[in-house]
This record gives C-alpha cells, structure tokens and sequence, in this order.
C-alpha cells in the first residue's frame, strides 16, 4: 500500500507540527481510551475556572516565589477536589435512569451513548451544584417548650415576624359574596369574584387597585389570563375577558354557563367546566375553541388542572375523578377515589400527587403519576369543602366555616392535630395558597383575608419561569417568549415526557397487526393487454390473457399469505417474549358467555 | 415562639439605576420547570423552522469574466484571495471582502485549464490549452509594468490541470502523461503513465503529501506515488470520473466526481468496492471540493446545482441553485469552512455560505448561546417526523424534479426487468449483485 511504504522512506520534514499518523509509537501501544464515569473525569467547567482565578492572590505569587508556587498548587487542588453533593439533592435533579447500550448495535453508536450519558450525568452535578446560591430559606414556626403551632392565632404570629410580612395578613369585609379568588402564577396580584357581581383586581402585596367594578350579573368563577393585564370571568351566560382596567375585550358566547374555570399557562388554554357537562378549551393567544364535548359526567362542579402535564381532572358525583386531554373524547384515566361524591380535589403544583375530598369525610392523597393510592387517608369530622397544596407540600382543606393546615401533606395515616388553624366569620368558598409567598387566600361568604403560613412557600422564584419583581418590559418580553413556546393542546398526555420517549407498538397494535395478516385482501390487477397488430389480437384472446394473469397472480397472493401465516405460526409460540394468545385453548371462566358454535369449535 | 417567613427584600431583587443589569435569580429545580420535554419540543420545532427561515445561502456574485468559469486557485494563507480562470485565458485575482477584482490579465491562448498556489502563497502556476505552465508573482505589478509572467515552460504534451505538493517545491500536471515537477526546473521531474489514453484531472494528497492521483479518460482512476517510477495502482469504473478530491483529513479516503450523476467516495485500501455511493445529482458532476475538516464536500453539477453532502451518508443535505445559475463547472470551499465559490458557464462566479442560515457578522456571546442551545435541541428531536419534514424539505427546479422522477422510473424498470429475468431463468444463474459492487468493472496493479 502507498501509505505504508511512504512513511519510511520520506526525507525528514522542515519542521511544522507532525501529523498524527506520524508517531513513533507502534500501534499495539497505543492504549485505547477508556470512558469514565463523569465522578472520576476532571471536566474543568467555567465555575471552577473563575473560582481558580479567584484563589490565586496575584501579589503574593509574585513576591514570593517559591511558596507562592506552592500554595498555587494547593489551592487548585483544592478547588479540584469538589465537595460532594448530598445523594437526595442529585435525586432530584436526576432525569431517570441510563440508557443500556446493550442492545445498541454498532460499536460506534455504543459509544457515542456512553458519551452522552457522561455529558448529562456532569450536567446533572452541574444543576445540583448551583443549589447552594439560592438566598432565600423556608419558612418556619418553632413553638415555645409545652406549646403546639396549632394554638398559635394569626395576630400572635404577626407579631413575631417583620413589618413586610405582617402586612401580608390582612382581612377584606366585602358584602358581595360569596367569593372565588384566583393569584397569578407570580404571586403577585389578586383577583376576586364576588357571586353577585363584584370583581377586583388588585397587587396584594402593595394594595394598589388594577381594577374594581360590579359586572351587574352573578359571576360564577374567575380566572387569570398569562399576564396580569387580562383576566376572565365566568358571568351568569357567557364568559367575558376584561383586562386590568376593567375594560371588556371579548365576550365568549361559545362558553355557556360555565360553572369553573382553569387557565393553562404553557399551553394557552382556558379549560372550563359547564352546567351541562361540557368540558372546553379555549386557545387564548388565537381565541378559537380548541375542543368542546360533553363529559356525560353532568354538572361539573369540581374540576382542577394538573400543573405537571396540563391534564383536567373533574370530580364527579360517584366518587370517580377522570382525567380529561382536550384531544381525545374519552377520559384518559378514572380513579374512583370514594364511595361517596367528591366534595373537593386539587392537584399539588409539582404535579405528584391528587388530593381529594369526599363526602365520606375523608381526605385521601394519591399518586397521580402512578395513578395508585390512597398514599393517606385522613378521617375528618365534616367533610371538606375546600382542599388546596402549598408548593412545599402544606395541605389546606376548609370545613364549612373552619380551615385547617396540615404542614405536609403525607405526614401520616391519622388527622393529627393540624399545622395551623383558623376559624372564619363565614362560610369559606375558595382557598388558594400564593405562589412564593408563605400566604394562604381565603374567599368566604363575606369577603377575602389573608393568613400567614411560614413555611408553605418556594422561597427560591425563577426569574425566566415566574419573576414576582417583573418590570414592563421583562413582563412583555416574557409573553413574546412563551407564545413561542405555546406547546400544542396534542401535547396534553398523562405521562409529560412521553414525546421524548421511543414509540413502542401497544399491545393492541400488536394483536391488530397479527390479525390483519389473517385477514388480508387479494390485489386488485389491473392488467392492460398489450395492443396488437389486425389479426394478431382479438377481444376473445385479450380477455383470455387477461384471466391467465389475474388466475396466476392470485394464485402467487396466496401463497405468499399460506407462507407469511405458517411463519407466523412458527414463530407464535407460547415461549416468545412477545406471546399474544390469539385464541386460547385453555378453558377460562369466560368460557360460559360464549355461544355454542364457538364453543364447538 | 420563633418564626421565619419568606420576606424578600426588594433591593436584593430590584436593580437600583437603569444602568445596571436586572437582576434574574435562577432555581434550576426540576419541579419549577414543569413539561420541560414537550417546551423543548416547541423550540427545537421552532428552530427548525428558523432555520429554514433564515436559511438565505447566497452571499453574493463575482462579475468580470468575459467567457465562461474554468477553474479557481485557493490561496493557502489569504482568505480573501482567489484566483479564477477563464474559458477565455484570462485570469482574475479577487479580493473576496470587497467582492472586488484586483488584478486581471490574459494567461494562455484558449482554456485556462487549472490554477494553484505555492505552498507559501508567493507564486501561482496555470496551465492552459496552449501546453505552456505560466509561473506568475503573487504581488501586483508597479504601476505601469505589464502584467508578466516569472517563467514559462513549454509542454511538450497537453496539459489538463495542475496540482501543488503540500509542503515543498513540487507540483504535478497532467495530459497525455502525468508530469512531477520541480518549482525551480524547466524540465519534469519524471513522468509517469499507465496506457495511451488522456488525464484530465491531477489531485496531491494533503496528508500523506507524497500520493497523487489522476482520473483518465478511459473511466479509470490511477494511483501514483510521487517518489516511485511507476504507478501504484488503477481502477476502471463504468463511467468516466470528471474530478478528484481527497480527503484533508483522512488520508486514504478519496471522492471521485463522475459522469453518472454520482460521486464514489473510496478507500485506498480497499478500492474494489466504494465506501459510499453519493446520489441526488441528475446530470454528469463536474466538480467536487472537500471542507477543510473534512465531514463534508461540495459538488458541481452540469444539472445548474450545487450540492453538500455529508461523508458519510449517500444523499446530499443541502441544494443550492438560481435562476440565472448554467452548469457549474468549477467548485471551491473556502479554507475557513464557511464559504463555498461556484463557478459557472455564464461567466459569473458566485459565493455561498456553507450553512445556509448561519447569520454573517459579529455574533455576540449571548446569541452565541442561544444558537449552540438551538443545534442542541435540533440534533436532540431530528427523529420527530415534523421536525425531520421541515428540516429535509428543499424547493428544486422543475427540470430537477422531472429529471429525478425519470431516474427513478428508469432504476425501477431496471429493478422489475431483473426480478423478471431471475423469475424465469435457472435459479442461481442471476445472481444478486450488491450496488456498490456495480460501478467497480476491476482493479489492476
């Protein structure tokens, strides 16, 4: 070969770098690189740079030389050696489990796997590094020796925390109740409905008003838009969109009588329940009705989204909660959760778990990823008419007039004493915690207030997902940017992650496939005779060569199906991983609903 | 009782001037950051339709010649500098950043048959119809000397093209036979030659810098060795090869460009049989230049298009053409991998971006970002049949399309006339031959 006679002969070079080939190295010493777990690599990333040039002090290097040398050598590495991460802080930036190589194919795309799970197993230590600059710390409440949170009142707590947040417990005496609330996805504005026709929008925080106006009609249900600057309300007919100053800007006839209302942020989409049992959803950025269809579940009283993987979950009289994609027709799942109606369901924000309450007066949480459950059932003396979860985990259920905390929503089997507590003046009619705020909002009969929950809050806010500081132009900035990234309501599943996830044939595509190997047409042959000269032809001999060639081609159709059959037959043995009894000879308790010809058989 | 709330303090969280940056606190908690998959899924979708958005390759056009595009010469340290060749004999030198001609002047009598640098860029040699090398100073004459040549040689065959050693004073020509020469002798080296029949194209090996190899006439490719008497070895494919380039990267891989609308990418040591067969073209191809890592080459086609392909896969990933664009016959990719030139029949030479929707200019560090994160996610979701549609769809010319729907009624017809000739002969007696076993007739040494 001319590159392995070339390498020998060739007059020496007037130097220039070398070229790989080039090495005086034989090959069979060359050792073949080995991957290693991402632990044992030395990634040299920007935060350890900027920290190494951070720990080199630059006078002390130079004057003294020597030592300076040294310590140079210490500090990096001590910057080398990276304190280790706590394993439950990596868990919860893990994103599953390895890809196993074992079935790749090619030696080269086997390596390239192992690459990239290197690269996310440091990118995972890389996000659960960045844990320790967050500022902010949870809230908490540490009783006195021999005094239990629970019999702390709101005043006292106020008391004990700073000015800031002693304004954030205050008490709204309104007369035209009863009240469904709403917060925006910030935590940073408020909106009330009063039932006979008050609605206020207001920055909680500061109390400066956006809005206040009576819609002179009952208002069922309110709901903010993506952006504090437009919010709907569910009227006595129609829902109407205003925006901050009160002004109207749509009427949606198509949303009639609506009883609740849900508003998807990622996707845009107005999810609202109906008297009727109509589910629908509204496209917001378009204002087209996305899909509309009746539930045959009847009056929908109880209906709330999950954040995790925008699916509708409606509460129904039987107990049953089903869960509703605006694509598909039928529910995607039913969990029947009481013996008794459902009185109230809420879904946590980190999309783990369902909480419901029945008529039976229990409250039950549920794994809503896993559609399992109850995880706890918790036994009440009322039912509860309210149940809400904090972003940390506190649990909120009212009883009539009394509400009740619970400081972690899967603390235990037995309804201990509570967190908190907090009797109203009236009945409560919506509870809702505030996103990163330790604060939980109660709309009751006559009017809203606010209460003090250390503890229930994100302390650490996103500023590109949920900025509370939002200034105008980041406000409109972030509205550009998530029409972007509108996701399509085709993108509603149960499992979130399923678009990222390998197509795998279901078991009843698998049996559709077998099965329409049995049931197989013969072609259509379309034969067109070749024209022939006067005398060589005739209809008579064409139509004759015609069958030749239909007889002949059906004939080869079916032999192709009697093979293609026994193969299958071969290969369909009770031992294949991929069995699927097509007919089972065994008999099976079934066996007796079958009619006699089949039996026979 | 102790008690700690979340009290945020404004000033830690609101920017005090309108100079200073706003404040962007960032919790990478997985569960803040709900339906990431399907929100990526958006952005790669949207990326994707950026691209094809932005996608706007044609930078601009190199007007002066007065006959048709022969050949170019990439100048190994300028990129800026390219030198042209015309059907006319005259050549053009072009300062690329300001799509200019800087020196133009009349080289030979007839074609300018092919133009290269030296190693260290001082010199350029031509060859012409007229059998003459012409060895020209890359400096631009006084003003009022005449544009004159440092040396010319006189040939005593036709001279077809021309190509530099890598790295020191030797370059080769071909015609009749294949010459080695010497920068600073009037007489070849050696000459080389393996049967009767004419070379049109000479390429040196940038890697293993002594290999060289020609295509001839006869349909073959051979391959020589600059330091030995005689050649090293030959193939014969069905069709006659227009051009070579190798691979500046991997030494013993080569792309033949070839009249059958497909170009051959081989191994030397295995020539029998092609690495990869390169499709898409519908008309002879007339040239083909590697990038300068060496993942992908540019070709010309006598079908008035230019086309990428990636090494490694048979169909092409990008197709440039326009209007006014005739057979291309001479085609370059510019030593810093973001530029392709085209020559073509109209007289006009054309300068391409490489990535069609790559954005020209400075590009600041936080776009930079944004562009790495958009690859990422694009590379992550190529497999989604939206995003590979988008990604994949190219609007081709009428002529185009009818002449790639005619080659694929052609393949058929030949695919059912053998299943057909199998079905009625002896079994055994057609064999199945492998497509890349076809274009290979045999290998002589």
């Amino acid at each position: 070969m001319p590159d392995d006679e070339g390498s020998d002969q060739k007059p020496p070079r007037r130097g220039g770098p070398k070229r790989y080939f080039q090495s005086p190295v034989a090959e069979e010493d060359v050792k073949p690189i080995k991957l290693k777990s991402a632990s044992q690599q030395n990634f040299s990333g920007e935060i350890i740079k900027v920290e190494q040039d951070k720990q080199v002090p630059f006078r002390k290097a130079f004057h003294r030389k020597g030592t300076a040398h040294k310590q140079n050598k210490i500090s990096s590495s001590d910057v080398n050696k990276k304190h280790k991460i706590p394993k439950d802080t990596l868990k919860k930036y893990h994103k599953g489990p390895k890809v196993r190589t074992k079935g790749v194919k090619t030696k080269f795309f086997k390596e390239k796997q192992e690459r990239k799970e290197v690269y996310l197993e440091y990118a995972t230590e890389q996000a659960a590094r960045t844990e320790i600059l967050l500022t902010e710390r949870q809230g908490f409440i540490e009783p006195d020796e021999e005094e239990l949170t629970a019999q702390y009142r709101q005043e006292e707590i106020a008391q004990n925390v700073d000015i800031l947040s002693a304004s954030k417990h205050f008490k709204l005496n309104l007369d035209f109740g009863p009240y469904s609330m709403r917060y925006t996805k910030n935590g940073r504005h408020l909106l009330l409905g009063g039932r006979r026709g008050h609605v206020a929008a207001f920055d909680w925080v500061t109390k400066k008003l956006l809005c206040e106006m009576n819609v002179m009609e009952e208002v069922v249900d309110v709901s903010w838009l993506h952006v504090h600057t437009m919010f709907a309300c569910a009227q006595k007919d129609w829902v109407y969109i205003y925006d901050s100053q009160g002004t109207e800007l749509h009427c949606v006839k198509r949303l009639y009588r609506v009883n609740c209302m849900e508003f998807l942020p990622y996707h845009f989409l107005l999810a609202t329940g109906n008297k009727d049992g109509y589910a629908s959803w509204l496209d917001v950025s378009i204002g087209e009705l996305i899909s509309n269809f009746n539930t045959k579940l009847g009056d929908i009283r109880i209906m709330h989204q999950n954040p995790g993987n925008g699916v509708l979950c409606i509460g129904g009289g039987k107990g049953v909660v089903s869960m509703w994609s605006p694509k598909v027709r039928e529910p995607l799942a039913k969990m029947l959760c009481h013996s008794t109606p459902i009185s109230a369901l809420t879904v946590d924000p980190k999309g783990k778990y369902m909480v419901t309450a029945g008529q039976d007066r229990k409250v039950k949480v549920w794994d809503i990823r896993a559609l399992k459950g109850p995880m706890v059932s918790y036994q009440l003396r009322l039912p509860a008419n309210q149940v809400v979860v904090s972003q940390r985990g506190s649990l909120a259920y009212s009883q009539g007039t009394y509400c009740e905390i619970q400081s972690n929503l899967l603390i235990g089997k037995e309804a201990r004493t509570p967190y908190l507590r907090q009797t109203c003046d009236s009945f409560v009619h919506g509870l809702r915690f505030c996103p990163y705020e330790d604060i939980l909002g109660i709309a009751t009969a006559k009017g809203f207030q606010s209460m003090l929950v250390p503890g229930s809050g994100e302390p650490n806010y996103d500023a590109l997902e949920d900025n509370p500081y939002q200034t105008k132009t980041q406000r409109r900035e972030h509205e550009v940017h998530a029409l972007l990234e509108k996701i399509p309501p085709e993108l509603i599943t149960l499992d979130p992650n399923e678009i990222s996830a390998v197509d795998v044939p279901t078991l009843q595509e698998k049996v559709d496939a077998k099965g329409a190997l049995f049931h197989l047409k013969p072609p259509k042959i379309d034969f067109k005779s070749r024209h022939k000269m006067k005398g060589r032809g005739g209809s008579a001999k064409a139509s004759r060569n015609k069958q030749i060639v239909k007889d002949l081609k059906r004939k080869e159709f079916i032999e192709d199906v009697k093979k293609s059959k026994r193969t299958v037959f071969n290969q369909h043995t009770k031992n294949s991983n991929d069995f699927i009894p097509l007919e089972t000879s065994e008999p099976s308790v079934l066996d007796r609903f079958k009619s006699k010809a089949a039996k026979k058989k | 009782m102790k008690v700690k709330m979340i009290s945020r303090n404004p000033d830690h969280y609101v920017r005090e001037t309108k100079l200073q940056n706003h404040r962007m606190p960032r919790n990478f908690d997985p569960e803040l950051h709900p339906m990431e998959t399907a929100r990526e899924y958006v952005r790669a979708l949207n990326a994707t339709k950026l691209e094809r958005v932005f996608a706007k390759p044609f930078v601009g056009n190199l007007s002066g010649h007065r006959d048709g595009v022969a050949c170019f010469g990439k100048h190994p340290k300028y990129l800026s500098t390219l030198a042209t060749g015309a059907y006319d004999g005259e050549i053009r030198i072009w300062d690329l950043a300001n799509r200019i001609s800087v020196r133009n002047f009349v080289a030979h009598d007839g074609f300018v048959r092919g133009i290269v640098y030296s190693s260290n860029g001082d010199r350029f040699f031509t060859v012409g119809d007229d059998k003459t090398i012409k060895v020209w100073n890359n400096a631009v004459p006084d003003l009022g000397e005449e544009e004159e040549p440092v040396n010319t040689i006189l040939s005593r065959t036709i001279l077809t093209d021309i190509s530099h050693h890598r790295n020191e004073q030797i370059y080769a020509t071909c015609g009749e036979v294949c010459a080695i020469w010497d920068e600073n002798r009037n007489d070849p080296l050696k000459t080389l030659k393996w049967g009767v029949d004419t070379l049109h194209s000479v390429a040196f090996n940038q890697v293993e810098t002594s290999l060289l190899s020609c295509c001839a006439s006869d349909r073959s490719i051979i391959l020589y060795d600059q330091r030995e008497a005689q050649p090293l070895r030959k193939i014969v494919l069905t069709m006659k090869s227009n051009k070579l380039a190798w691979n500046p990267m991997e030494a013993f891989n080569f792309t033949v460009a070839n009249e059958d609308c497909n170009l051959y990418t081989f191994d030397t040591r295995q020539l029998r049989n092609p690495l990869k067969i390169h499709f898409d073209h519908v008309s002879a191809v007339t040239d083909v230049d590697y990038s300068p890592t060496g993942k992908e080459f540019v070709t010309g086609s006598y079908d008035k298009t230019i086309r990428i392909y990636n090494v490694h896969q048979s169909h092409s990933r990008e197709i440039y053409h326009t209007k006014r664009m005739q057979h291309v016959v001479c085609i370059a990719w510019s030593l810093d991998n973001r530029y392709i030139f085209s020559g073509s029949d109209e007289m006009n030479i054309r300068m391409w971006k490489a990535n069609a929707s790559e954005k020209l200019g400075v590009i600041k560090p936080r776009e930079r970002v944004a562009f790495n994160y958009q690859e990422k996610l694009k590379e992550k979701f190529a497999a989604h049949p939206q995003i590979k549609r988008i990604a994949r769809h190219r609007q081709v010319p009428k002529h185009v399309l009818n002449a790639q729907r005619k080659m694929r009624a052609i393949k058929n017809k030949e695919k059912v006339k053998e299943a057909n000739v199998r079905k009625h002969s002896k079994p055994g007696k057609v064999p199945f031959v492998s497509e890349k076993k076809k274009p290979v007739l045999r290998e002589d040494v």
